[in-house]
């Protein structure tokens, strides 16, 4: 972990906890909008995933965290099938996006996709201009009109809080913006398609304290329209910004429950010897 | 700013969830089989190589045996009574193969160990781009070139000699596969792990030392492989042999004589008037196949040691 | 390596060796420059370029053979550049690992190492005979393309190969189809490594004789052809012709046809440095 990671070292995750400047949305009152039935991910014959089952509350933001390499990315991936994408790559079990079976043979993975957006670690802009950038989605998905692709430009801008940073510059290449600006501006491009779910991994790790705290907002405002599931390395963010929590270690899901609970008394004591800095 | 995300309404960017639609769908189809067709026509044309070579050899060999191919001594296809005895072709190529690499290998040897491990970036900028230029240069352009600078340089240190020689197609040839000798050499010099640099120069070795010891040794096995394909570049190079060495075909290994290499005797027969049908004419696709699987016997061996040179240092 | 410990004297010699080595390949390019403009010099004037062919050293010209080497450069590089691209793409966009892929990318790498005689071969009996062009500028045009091909491909996939996964995956994440992503996003990033390797292997096509032999032989004609269908002469199977003709003066005619073939090649050479460092810099991620 960078230093850049951790914006405020000297605070307990116990009192990130209950410090947090936002509430925390009832889990149990949710809807349920993504259900993964016994997942298990083989990359080749090394398997990365074991029988993972939680359910993903709707307009919430779920925190999946836990050491490194413990299969929480990959699950994550699985959300959006990105691991179609890697040779050898093998699922097994269910994942319900309401109700229906993403992995079923009649799924268009194009259009799951654009339900599902995704935010990487690092951001990744494409070496076009900003407005290219953010109308990507809606250009591939066929939407033409110049105006139409303006509206949704600004809006997504808008609410990716980038909006006034960059309103007179659309036509500068994405890659000149700061690497916070960046981040944004892949989160902008992600809400440009329209999801309902978005996928974020580790969106703030490379980014300087200013800049994740930003994002963290972001987060808070988006989850009023969006279920958000994060992967963070970093326990007092997971603390600040998510509603429920869930902890991998070694491929399987440990516990998972509501954020306060799973911080200040969880049941497992992996779990706890993780969030009080034994291991990982 | 998050009262601004409120009040700003998404308008639904997408008509909701569409799909790729119909058009869409059979245009990346057809994408796909087209892309496939690329593919898929560069093995059709090994595969045609393979089939045009057999199928006109076919009749060459009904009239002429294989055996008398590949032992006869006298090559004469085009004058009464007509020969058909490879050897002499292949003598010729094994002549110019084995003089240049004989020459090539040593001094680029030498060259990729000095870029590799003596010379400033300021020599390797200078260095390098003059490689890729002999590299582009034509090898028409070097057959002439030995025509008026190497074969003189030899007939003047030894006098007698013929204008065109196996000499000077050596010289131009060994000119021709430096470059690629270079490259491939340095590329696995420079792969040999810093560690064992390091490991060397920790028990006391000097520069010296290290590199003839250590980092050449290696190297060694990416260092045959580039010498192999040289060999291969030379069995199949054609216009520099064609202009330097002459159209004896002959048993020598005096690299002062004229002579004659298996593809010289392709160029010979193609430009001259010989009837399409002949033997004579034949002749062309017997040699070229046995051009062939000389070539690709020796480059599939290269591509193997490369291979395993690569996975050692993964 | 400690101060003051001198070098032996076999490490001397050695690399007295290593540099002789590598500044002699400097003065054999020197000297082959040198020789050949010795050669071309009072030849290549205005009359050299626009005269046709002439049995007279004095009066021969490159006309000719250099618009031949046009068409069949142009006709070269139309057919064998989408065929490249598409299969470079079609290897390292498409084709997950597999034996298919490996059987595939083997096969490339040893075209490349096929001489090019043995592609004029084909070229004389699938073109000239099977698909009845005769020896014409398509046929000939047709036989090179197979020959640069490989080279195309191989560049292509290198190209391909620099553009960084996440390139891939953002586009794919916001919901772009597999072609969407090649088109918008690979291709684009990777378009200077691909201009720079299609241009290197025209000039391969510019600068090759052997296969151009025998699929047209070296005949000479007196008209400039104005059809894909016509006969050909060009360029380097033009120098081929001189250089083995015994009166003297045509050794200074071949020289001077290949000045004019090397600055050809100068040209396209430095259109391919211009792109490299141009946009070698620019596109980081």
């Amino acid at each position: 972990m960078s230093e850049l990671e951790k914006p405020m070292p000297e605070i307990s995750v116990a009192d990130a906890v209950r410090d947090r400047v936002h509430q925390t949305a009832n889990i149990s009152t949710s809807g349920i909008k993504v259900k993964a039935t016994k997942l298990s991910v083989y990359y080749s014959d090394k398997q990365a995933v074991n029988e993972v089952t939680i359910d993903i509350p709707e307009r919430c933001v779920t925190a999946l965290i836990g050491p490194s390499g413990c299969g929480k990315s990959t699950f994550l991936r699985c959300l959006n099938r990105m691991n179609d994408m890697i040779d050898g790559a093998r699922i097994e079990g269910e994942i319900l996006l309401d109700g229906e079976d993403i992995y079923s043979s009649k799924t268009d993975v194009v259009q799951l996709r654009k339900r599902v957006g995704m935010v990487f670690q690092k951001s990744v802009p494409f070496p076009k201009t900003i407005f290219e950038n953010v109308v990507y989605g809606p250009r591939v998905a066929g939407v033409r009109n110049r105006n139409r692709l303006m509206e949704i430009a600004e809006s997504c801008l808008t609410r990716a809080a980038l909006w006034d940073e960059v309103h007179d510059r659309l036509d500068d290449s994405a890659l000149q913006l700061s690497g916070g600006q960046q981040q944004r501006l892949c989160i902008a491009r992600a809400l440009a398609t329209n999801p309902d779910v978005l996928l974020m991994d580790e969106p703030a790790s490379a980014l300087d304290p200013a800049s994740t705290a930003r994002i963290e907002d972001l987060i808070f405002e988006l989850k009023e329209r969006y279920t958000i599931v994060i992967v963070t390395h970093n326990m007092q963010q997971a603390a600040r910004v998510s509603d429920k929590t869930a902890f991998f270690f070694q491929g399987e899901l440990i516990e998972a429950g509501p954020t306060t609970d799973v911080f200040t008394k969880p049941k497992q004591k992996r779990t706890e010897d993780y969030i009080t800095g034994r291991f990982g | 700013m998050s009262s601004v995300a409120k009040t700003t309404a998404l308008p639904p960017a997408l008509p909701d969830h569409a799909g790729l639609g119909r058009w869409g769908r059979i245009r990346e189809s057809l994408i796909h089989w087209i892309l496939f067709t690329c593919g898929v026509l560069s093995v059709l044309t090994t595969v045609g190589i393979v089939l045009v070579l057999i199928i006109e050899s076919i009749p060459f060999f009904a009239h002429v045996s294989l055996w008398e191919f590949l032992t006869s001594t006298n090559w004469a296809p085009t004058v009464r009574p007509q020969h058909f005895g490879a050897l002499p072709l292949i003598n010729g190529t094994a002549l110019v193969a084995i003089g240049s690499g004989i020459l090539a290998l040593p001094i680029g040897l030498g060259t990729a160990v000095y870029l590799s491990e003596y010379a400033t970036p300021w020599t390797r900028a200078i260095i390098k781009p003059m490689l890729e230029i002999l590299a582009g240069i034509p090898s028409v352009v070097y057959g002439y070139f030995a025509i008026i600078f190497f074969s003189p340089i030899i007939r003047w240190v030894f006098p007698g000699t013929k204008v065109f020689n196996a000499a000077s197609a050596c010289l131009v040839v060994s000119v021709m596969v430096l470059p690629m000798v270079i490259s491939l050499s340095e590329d696995v010099l420079r792969g040999v792990p810093r560690a064992l640099r390091d490991a060397a120069y920790a028990l006391g070795a000097n520069k010296f030392d290290v590199t003839t010891r250590v980092v050449v040794p290696a190297a060694m096995s990416g260092i045959m492989a580039s010498f192999l394909l040289a060999i291969s570049r030379a069995i199949g190079e054609t216009m520099a042999v064609t202009l330097a060495a002459g159209a004896n075909p002959r048993m020598t290994l005096n690299p002062l004589e004229s002579i004659q290499t298996m593809t010289a005797a392709i160029v010979q027969i193609a430009s001259g008037d010989t009837p399409a049908n002949s033997p004579e004419y034949r002749t062309i696709f017997a040699v070229g196949l046995a051009l062939f699987v000389m070539t690709l016997g020796i480059n599939i061996a290269a591509q193997w040691i490369l291979a395993r040179t690569r996975q050692k240092y993964e | 390596m400690a101060a003051g410990v001198g070098k032996s004297l076999k490490e001397r010699v050695f690399h007295a060796m290593c540099l002789v080595a590598t500044y002699g390949c400097v003065v054999i390019l020197l000297a082959l420059v040198a020789s050949i403009f010795w050669e071309a010099s009072g030849w290549l004037d205005w009359q050299f370029l626009t005269s046709r062919p002439s049995h007279d050293p004095e009066k021969a010209g490159v006309l000719v053979p250099l618009i031949g080497s046009l068409w069949i450069i142009g006709i070269t590089t139309l057919v064998a550049v989408p065929m490249g691209i598409g299969a470079a793409v079609y290897l390292e966009e498409y084709l997950s690992d597999s034996l298919w892929k490996s059987i595939v990318q083997i096969n490339i790498s040893n075209l490349a190492g096929v001489p090019s005689i043995v592609y004029g071969l084909l070229g004389l009996v699938l073109f000239v005979r099977l698909m009845h062009f005769g020896r014409s500028i398509l046929a000939a045009s047709l036989t090179l393309a197979l020959v640069i091909l490989p080279i195309i491909i191989i560049a292509t996939q290198e190209a391909l190969r620099a553009v960084p996964p996440s390139i891939r995956h953002a586009s794919f994440a916001l919901g772009a189809t597999r072609w969407q992503t090649v088109r918008h996003q690979v291709l684009p990033a990777a378009m200077p490594g691909i201009m720079t390797g299609v241009i290197l292997s025209m000039a391969r096509a510019l600068g090759e004789a052997a296969p151009l032999i025998i699929v047209g032989g070296v005949g000479t004609m007196s008209y400039t052809p104005t059809s894909v269908y016509h006969k050909f002469m060009a360029l380097p199977t033009a120098i081929y012709n001189w250089s083995s003709r015994p009166q003297a003066e045509f050794a200074n005619v071949a020289a001077a046809g290949i000045v004019v073939l090397l600055v050809f090649l100068v040209i396209l050479n430095a259109a391919a440095v211009t792109i490299r460092y141009r946009f070698g810099k620019r596109t980081q991620w």
